[in-house]
Parts: C-alpha cells; sequence; structure tokens
C-alpha cells in the first residue's frame, strides 16, 4: 500500500501491479498461515501409526485409514453424531430466535435496563461454564431436563445467546434507521419493514450468530459430558478421551471432530456477506 | 405500546438467561463466599495466598495483551481483503474461517504435533538441513518460547471469530462511501482509516469484547503446550474445583474472571462508544 | 430464585422433551473414571462388560464430569448411575454418597485391598476392581550406558542417576523421561518411591534429613531427566516416539510402548534408596452410590466384576491386573509379560517396602497430592531451597492430615491420632 505515494519515479501501472503482487502475496502468505496446521492435522490422521510417533514426521500423507475406520467402527458413533447435530441445530434456533429480538431492541430503542441487559449478556459469557454445570445438572435432574437433547441446547444456547445478541445488535446498529423510517412513511408496517428492509440486510449478522452457536455447540463437551447419558453428543463421545488415547487415534479422532463442522460453515459462508454495501456492484 | 416493545423484545432472553444463567450463577457466587456454613472472604483469601496465583493472574493477562492486539490488527487485515475482492470472496472467507470450527482441545492438538520434540517444525528444519538434532521447543527452562508457541495457537485458533463478526459488519458499509473518498484521492490507508474504520465501531466492540472475555477463559491450548509450566486461572479454577475438591476457592477464581471480564468490557466500551445515531 | 417457578418451568420443558428421549429400557450406567482411552473403552464395553446379562452402558469420562455429574445426582436425591468406577483417590471424599457393599461375597480379594476400600469408615465404600503399581521401561539402546556392575533389577538410586549421567553425555541429551505434565502421576513417585525409599516413611519424615537427601539426589537426576517432563503424561508416548530412551510410570500408562515394540523395550524395578525399594499399588475400585436406580442391579454388576474371567477380560481391556487370584492364560499381550515381571522383581525384592495409599484423607486427598506436587515444583522447577520448602510444606501437610484426623498408613508406623508430621 505504500508503494501508492511512490508515485514520482514509477508508471501508474507498475505501481498498480506491484501493489497488486502484494496484495496477491499476502493473501497466499494469510492462507499458508490458515491451512497449514490443518494439513498437519490431516498427515497424522491419514498416516499409519508407526508414521504417526516417527521422526521426522512425513510432509505428505502416506493415506493408510488405519486410524481413520477404527472410529466408524466405534460402536454408537453414528448416533452420537445425529445427536450432535440435533443439539447443535436446536441451539441454533434458540440462540438466534431469543438473541436477535434482543439485539434489535438493543439497537433501536433507548430504554431503562439496557445496561444491565447488556451486563447479563457479557456475564453469561465471562463465567466459567464448568461450575454452572453442577446446579445445572441437579436442576435438569429434578426436571426431567437431564440426558435430553433439548436440555443439553438449552445449555449451549446459554453460551450461544451472548454472541448472537452482540453479534445481531452490532449489525443492527449498521443499518440506518432512516430505511427502516422510509418504509414505515410508505406503508409498511413496523414487522413488515422488518421483514421486508432490515432482515435481509441483517442477514450476515443473522449467519454469523448462527455459525458460532453451532460451532460452540459442535465443540462443547464439559456439559455435554455431564448432562448426556444415553444421547451422548460426538465431542462428549470422543473428544474427552482423546486426549489420554493413543497418538495416531487423537489425530484421526480430532480431524473427524473437526471435518462436521467445517462442512457446516462452507454450506453457511456465502450468507456471512451482506446483500447490499459491497453486494451492489 | 412502542415504550413497551423494547421489553419485549428482550423478555424471552432475559428469562432465558435468568433460568439457565443467573440462577446457577447466584449458587456458585453464594459458594463463592461461604466457607463451612458460614459467610466470609476466606476463600478469596486461600486463592490469593496460594503460591500461583499471582502467576496465573500475570499469565493470563499477559497473554490477553499479547494475543488481543494481534488478533485485532489480523481480523482487521483478512476482513478487508475478504470485502475487497470480487472473486473467489467467498472460498477465501470459507478458508480463513476454517479455525472456527475447531475446538480448542483440538488445537492444542495440532500445535503440539507442531512444537513437539518429534514434531513437524522440528521434522521440517531437519529436513532442510537447519538442525542436526531434534530441539526441544517445550522446555520449562524456555518459558518465552512456551509463551510465544501458545500465543501462536491462540492467535491461529481464534482470530477467525473476530474476523466473522468484522466481515459482517463492512458488508454494511455503502460502498458509495469508500468511492467518494476515492474520488477526492484519498489512498487506500486513509480510505480504511477514515471510512471503514469509524462506521466499523458497532462490530469492533461485539468483536473485541468477545475476544477478550474469551482469552480470560483460555485452557486447553496453554493446557496441551504448556503443560503445568504455564498456569492460568481457568487451569486454576479447574484444579481446586475437582484435583483438589474445593469448590469455594474454585468459585472464588471463576469470581475473579468475571470481575477482569467485566473490567475490560467496560473499558472497551468507553474506549469505542458508538453514539446515539452513529447510524450513518 | 424461587424453587418452585423453576420447577413449574421445568416441568413444562420435561414435557416437551419426551419426544426427544425415547426410552429405551435403560441399561444399568457404569460411570467410570477408569479405560478412559478410546480403545479401552470400547474393549472394556466389547469384551469385560458383554457378559452381563442385559447388557452395561459403560462410559468414561475425565474426572471433572465424572464427579460433577455424581455431585449433582446426590444434590438432586436421584439419578441414573448404576456403578461407579474409579481410583482409590477419587472415591476419597465421595464417603457419604457411596452404599455400604458389605453383603456382596468379596472374600476372594486380598482382605489388605478390601481395607482400603472402606475409605476409613466401618462400611465397605467399594470394592477393589483392579490393580497396578509403576515400573521402570528403558529402550535396549538404553542399556549399554547402564554403569559397570549394576543389575538391572536391583539398581540403587545412586546407580539410577549415574546411569542417566552417563547416557546423557553420550548421547548428547537428557535421555530420562518423567510423567510431569497435567495429567501426569508425578505425585505417586515421590510419595510412594522417592521419599520413601529414603525416608522409610511417606508422611512424618516428610521434611527429615533424610528426605532432603532424597530431594537433593532427584534434583541431580533432574539434570539428566528432559526438560519437556513438564508437558509428558502418558510416557509410553514419549518412549515409543523415542524423545526419552528411560521412564518410570504406571504400568497400565506404559502398556502401549511394550506393545508396540516389546522387542524393543525392557520393564524393570524402580530403584532402592538407604531405606528400601518402595513402591506404591494403584487401586481401582467400584462403588454403588445411594442414589442407584436399581441397588440390585448395582450389587449383581458389581460382584460380576469379580469374577475371574471378567478380571482376565479388564487386564486385556485396561493393562490394570487383577485383584482375585487367577490363573493368567498364555495368550496375554506383551505388556502383561514384561510388566509382570518387573512387578514380581520389585515386590519380591529382599528389600521390597510397599507404601499403601493414603487412607481417611476424605476430599482432603487431593491437597494431600498438591503438597508433594507443590514440594516438587517449588525445589526442582523453582529451584528453591530445599530445606526451607520442605519446612513449609510440611506445615501444610501436617494441617491437612490433622484436619482430616487421619492415620499413619504404611510404611509409617500406626498412629493413635492423626498421623504426626515430625
Amino acid at each position: 500500500m505504500t508503494t501508492a505515494t511512490d508515485t514520482v519515479s514509477v508508471t501508474r501501472d507498475e505501481v498498480r501491479s506491484a501493489s497488486k503482487w502484494l496484495f496477491v502475496a499476502g493473501v497466499v502468505m494469510l492462507c499458508i498461515w490458515v491451512l497449514l496446521p490443518i494439513y498437519f492435522l490431516m498427515i497424522n490422521a491419514l498416516s499409519s501409526p508407526e508414521e504417526v510417533t516417527s521422526f521426522p514426521k512425513r510432509m505428505f500423507p502416506s493415506f493408510d485409514l488405519a486410524s481413520v475406520t477404527f472410529f466408524f467402527k466405534f460402536q454408537g458413533v453414528l448416533r452420537a453424531l445425529w445427536n450432535s447435530v440435533q443439539v447443535a441445530s436446536l441451539t441454533m434456533i434458540l440462540a438466534i430466535g431469543l438473541g436477535a429480538p434482543a439485539g434489535y431492541a438493543l439497537s433501536r430503542f433507548d430504554f431503562r435496563g439496557k445496561e444491565a441487559f447488556r451486563f447479563l449478556v457479557i456475564m453469561t459469557r465471562a463465567f466459567p461454564l464448568p461450575l454452572l454445570a453442577l446446579p445445572l445438572a441437579i436442576m435438569f435432574i429434578r426436571t426431567g431436563l437431564d440426558d435430553t437433547i433439548l436440555g443439553l441446547a438449552l445449555v449451549h444456547a446459554t453460551l450461544a445467546l451472548p454472541f448472537a445478541v452482540l453479534i445481531t445488535f452490532s449489525l443492527f446498529s449498521g443499518i440506518p434507521v432512516e430505511l427502516e423510517e422510509a418504509a414505515w412513511t410508505l406503508g409498511c408496517t413496523r414487522i413488515q419493514a422488518f421483514y421486508k428492509v432490515i432482515l435481509p440486510l441483517a442477514l450476515p449478522g443473522i449467519a454469523a450468530s448462527a455459525v458460532f452457536a453451532f460451532v460452540i455447540s459442535w465443540n462443547e463437551v464439559f456439559a455435554a459430558a455431564v448432562l448426556t447419558i444415553q444421547n451422548r453428543t460426538l465431542t462428549a463421545f470422543l473428544l474427552q478421551s482423546l486426549d489420554v488415547s493413543p497418538l495416531p487415534l487423537k489425530f484421526a479422532g480430532g480431524a473427524m471432530l473437526v471435518l462436521p463442522a467445517l462442512i457446516f460453515i462452507f454450506a453457511v459462508r456465502k450468507y456471512l456477506f451482506a446483500m447490499w454495501g459491497i453486494a451492489n456492484r | 405500546m412502542p415504550r413497551l416493545l423494547p421489553y419485549l423484545l428482550l423478555l424471552p432472553a432475559t428469562a432465558f438467561l435468568c433460568v439457565f444463567f443467573l440462577y446457577p450463577f447466584v449458587l456458585v457466587a453464594m459458594e463463592s463466599v461461604t466457607r463451612e456454613g458460614s459467610y466470609s472472604l476466606d476463600n478469596f483469601q486461600r486463592m490469593v495466598s496460594h503460591w500461583k496465583f499471582g502467576t496465573a493472574m500475570r499469565n493470563t493477562l499477559l497473554l490477553a495483551a499479547v494475543v488481543v492486539p494481534v488478533q485485532l490488527a489480523l481480523s482487521l487485515a483478512m476482513a478487508s481483503v475478504v470485502t475487497k475482492l470480487s472473486t473467489g470472496r467467498s472460498t477465501l472467507l470459507y478458508i480463513f474461517a476454517i479455525p472456527l470450527g475447531i475446538s480448542d482441545l483440538a488445537a492444542g492438538l495440532i500445535w503440539l504435533a507442531i512444537f513437539e520434540q518429534t514434531g513437524f517444525l522440528n521434522s521440517a528444519l531437519y529436513g532442510l538441513g537447519v538442525i542436526e538434532q531434534p530441539v526441544l521447543f517445550l522446555s520449562y527452562q524456555n518459558p518465552m518460547v512456551i509463551f510465544a508457541a501458545i500465543a501462536l495457537a491462540e492467535i491461529w485458533r481464534a482470530t477467525a471469530i473476530m474476523m466473522v463478526i468484522l466481515v459482517a459488519g463492512m458488508g454494511l458499509i455503502p460502498k458509495e462511501y469508500g468511492e467518494a473518498a476515492e474520488v477526492f484521492g484519498a489512498t487506500a490507508w486513509q480510505r480504511f482509516r477514515k471510512v471503514t474504520l469509524p462506521m466499523l465501531k458497532p462490530s469492533l466492540q461485539t468483536a473485541l469484547i468477545l475476544r477478550v472475555i474469551l482469552a480470560f477463559e483460555v485452557f486447553a491450548v496453554v493446557i496441551a503446550l504448556g503443560g503445568t509450566n504455564f498456569p492460568v486461572l481457568m487451569e486454576e479454577t479447574f484444579q481446586w474445583q475437582f484435583t483438589l475438591q474445593d469448590r469455594g476457592v474454585a468459585a472464588a477464581y471463576a469470581m475473579v474472571i468475571l470481575g477482569i471480564s467485566v473490567a475490560f468490557t467496560i473499558l472497551i466500551l468507553r474506549l469505542l462508544h458508538v453514539p446515539k445515531g452513529a447510524r450513518v | 430464585m424461587s424453587g418452585n417457578r423453576n420447577r413449574s418451568l421445568g416441568a413444562a420443558l420435561a414435557a416437551v422433551t419426551t419426544i426427544y428421549s425415547a426410552g429405551v429400557l435403560a441399561e444399568p450406567l457404569f460411570w467410570s473414571t477408569q479405560a478412559n482411552p478410546i480403545e479401552e473403552t470400547q474393549a472394556m464395553r466389547e469384551q469385560v462388560l458383554s457378559g452381563f446379562e442385559g447388557g452395561v452402558d459403560y462410559q468414561s469420562s475425565e474426572l471433572g464430569p465424572w464427579l460433577t455429574r455424581l455431585q449433582a445426582e446426590a444434590g438432586a436425591g436421584s439419578g441414573t448411575i448404576a456403578v461407579l468406577g474409579g481410583l482409590h483417590g477419587h472415591f476419597s471424599g465421595l464417603e457419604d454418597n457411596l452404599a455400604d457393599l458389605g453383603d456382596i461375597d468379596s472374600s476372594a480379594v486380598k482382605s489388605a485391598l478390601l481395607e482400603l476400600g472402606t475409605l476409613g469408615t466401618a462400611e465397605q465404600k467399594y470394592i477393589p476392581w483392579m490393580q497396578a503399581t509403576y515400573i521402570m521401561a528403558a529402550n535396549k539402546k538404553a542399556l549399554e550406558f547402564l554403569p559397570d556392575g549394576a543389575e538391572l533389577n536391583a539398581l540403587t538410586y545412586d546407580q539410577f542417576v549415574d546411569w542417566m549421567k552417563a547416557m546423557a553425555e553420550a548421547t548428547g541429551g537428557p535421555k530420562f523421561g518423567f510423567p510431569a505434565g497435567p495429567k501426569g502421576l508425578k505425585h505417586r513417585f515421590f510419595q510412594g518411591y522417592l521419599i520413601p525409599s529414603y525416608t522409610g516413611s511417606m508422611v512424618t519424615k516428610f521434611r527429615s534429613e533424610e528426605a532432603a537427601a532424597a530431594w537433593e539426589k532427584f534434583r541431580e537426576l533432574w539434570q539428566f531427566t528432559s526438560p519437556a517432563s513438564p508437558n509428558y503424561s502418558f510416557m509410553q508416548e514419549q518412549l515409543v516416539s523415542e524423545e526419552v530412551w528411560v521412564a518410570w510410570d504406571h504400568t497400565a500408562r506404559l502398556a502401549d510402548a511394550f506393545n508396540e515394540r516389546p522387542d524393543d523395550f525392557v520393564a524393570f524395578a524402580p530403584p532402592a534408596g538407604p531405606a528400601g525399594r518402595a513402591f506404591m499399588p494403584v487401586v481401582a475400585g467400584v462403588a454403588v452410590p445411594t442414589t442407584a436406580p436399581d441397588m440390585d442391579a448395582s450389587k449383581a454388576l458389581v460382584a460380576y466384576m469379580l469374577k475371574p474371567e471378567t478380571q482376565i477380560a479388564t487386564l486385556r481391556a485396561t493393562n490394570f491386573f487383577p485383584v482375585v487370584d487367577v490363573a493368567l492364560p498364555d495368550d496375554m499381550p506383551a505388556s502383561v509379560r514384561l510388566s509382570g515381571e518387573a512387578i514380581a522383581a520389585a515386590t519380591a525384592a529382599s528389600d521390597a517396602m510397599p507404601a499403601l495409599l493414603p487412607v481417611g484423607l476424605g476430599d482432603l486427598g487431593g491437597q494431600f497430592n498438591q503438597v508433594y506436587i507443590d514440594t516438587f515444583e517449588r525445589i526442582i522447577l523453582a529451584g528453591q531451597d530445599i530445606p526451607a520448602v520442605l519446612d513449609q510444606q510440611g506445615d501444610a501437610l501436617a494441617a491437612i492430615v490433622e484436619q482430616a484426623a487421619a492415620p499413619c498408613w504404611a510404611p509409617d508406623e500406626p498412629s493413635d491420632g492423626p498421623c504426626p508430621v515430625d
């Protein structure tokens, strides 16, 4: 970017191509930074146990599937996977359904108790969950929520709600209130205006909240391990024992847990872009 | 009606948080100020007088102080790059967002595989002929290396959280603003500072608050790379709750984590104040 | 917070959830901290528990969730856990939540082990389920550096340190590995090996001159110990990757190395100090929480765990040895043969000195261990003055033992009141 100021000795085209080159190099570097560790995980997941423990390590996987297939034979993996999907989906619905209206209210209105609410939301995220698990588990056992998909989703939604509230709040704050008002003057009701004007604009924020809710639920171990027995999630099922499992299985299991989350992010990635602003070229 | 509307909108979330957060929270908070059935600050006393408390506090703050600013810069760069592209945009966003899908436990696993003595870094250096014998990076005698490894792993793992929030926020900045600035001869850097950053304030605030709070709860990556060499607050909380079976002191630690999180949240809110009607 | 409101709200939610929790007729839940590695969990289900009529739902978790779930069921007054599996230390402090198992026929179990299961109370709180101990393992490449005249199974700490020194000097780096990581069992080394070998005591002579000499020796050994040790938890990993050549650890945490490359490793008895060759058993037990849904089914499962066939299957699955006398078949894994020989060498040595697990500490068991861990971290990692640290930590130790009112256990002499710290 600094090259743009040195226009004295070089032509405009040269500057452009130089800065373009810099830009591309930067993007490539960032991609390598993000992808390289994932690549290492995949090498280890797809190599034979001997290769995983050997030195020096191979830089290419040998596509030995012994470790990965171990998991598919593992009793109950598919069920746990299905449980995880259900819990994560419910978490998403709860977090957005409860969080988005709250985010909208915070961005559009001034009212007493606004700050108190914001602090409640932030506190929720700032307190270590493993300590809350005990009173929650007692409550769940007493009420019959124990060992249910919904019960765990409620806890995960508590973790995801701050993300949903704060992200939708910041997004709604970025949408000019005049747009909404314009819609009202054109005869829309408040609700219509919200659906037709605001919601499409806020879609990226809602998509981002959905991603967070899904990922938080997907990767949460502690509450899942305490609150589910018959209905174990995949993470509770695999991850907490990975730590003490032999190295090759650690990586294969780690890779297996990562995959569904990556598929989910892939599916929603395009909603993260606004339909307006950068999109209306 | 309009006066009640905000309350109606907040009601479901508030009721939900009261049952599933506030109620258990109050119970744990009570536990932190109770010792053998009576109110006392004994738990806090015990916590503070334990020889690891100061180190854990210092490490946690230090790690956040190093990691969060780097992540802020990196996530801004990533978000700018993504929004700037016209082709391959969603692919690039996806690549940048990948670490989001990786739990902290798995991230610790991956980075340990890089830094351990028989790990990928040593393999690469050995393969390139830089070293003749694998180097021991994560030795208790090199606390700085351990710190750097933890910081790198955290930066890698948790930058995507901020990036995604910022991408969503940048999408709402009307392109015309940037174009207008360009017409007046503003450089890319000037456009970024004078147009993008101010307009991005609400998202920046959110991204920073969430990231800072999570930084104070850092745990799994630290355990994986630092072992017992690098105590942090969350690690001590676990230790007291489960290994030492002293829930009172664990609750006291949790209150401390909450306290510093709230303090930093207030600080961020002050520093990045979003004025009313700042909606363009 | 009104409990009532929560309850009715919860009931409403529960009504919704019944669609999700489609009722499978529940198998008894075996809630365990053991056999946590994923392959062992699988083996527990398929090989050990499949023979129990009606099936068992075996779930293994880390200590945190295990304890939280257990405490929650106790707090709620009703539960789903049928049988608990855990180490001796895990049950310590849970005495009030465990049912008396005195009416189960456990006569086949050695009485010394059964005694541990009372947790210092008058009731049988848990029944021993399996046992293990700690041994040394070495890569065969290390053997050429053994000092002259030293015999592998009869080493002293002096010889051992000389050996590690010679090896470190010859190979250019420390080759001894010690499990000092967050999940490592380092405290057991100090409690059951190092300190008793020098003092003949675990508690009473904690701050004696002999104990100081022991720490002095360990500090010497530490120079030849891999500095990555504070990251190590299961030494089999570093042995297989050859990051270290010699290690001390739990038999079950060395087993993978023996099984993967049985011809490359040897197992041997831990070294001896001036007072003897101390060693410590590991005992895992099965218990029944007072909130178990079906007490008879729970007790039937506990009794099933003691059957000889079950015990042998458990050994194969977890590398923990039986607590009852059984004839082992010939086709046991290499780890059983190798570690079995080392255990025999340690226990049958003329200077053998068993150091028992702490009894009667209740929920202070974790803090008792922490004293030894803190002592290690201060003396070895932080390099603090040995007598000063021992003095301060000795005070902490005395306070814990006194608060728990725990009398001495072996190798300390029996005491009337709380075990004294001289």
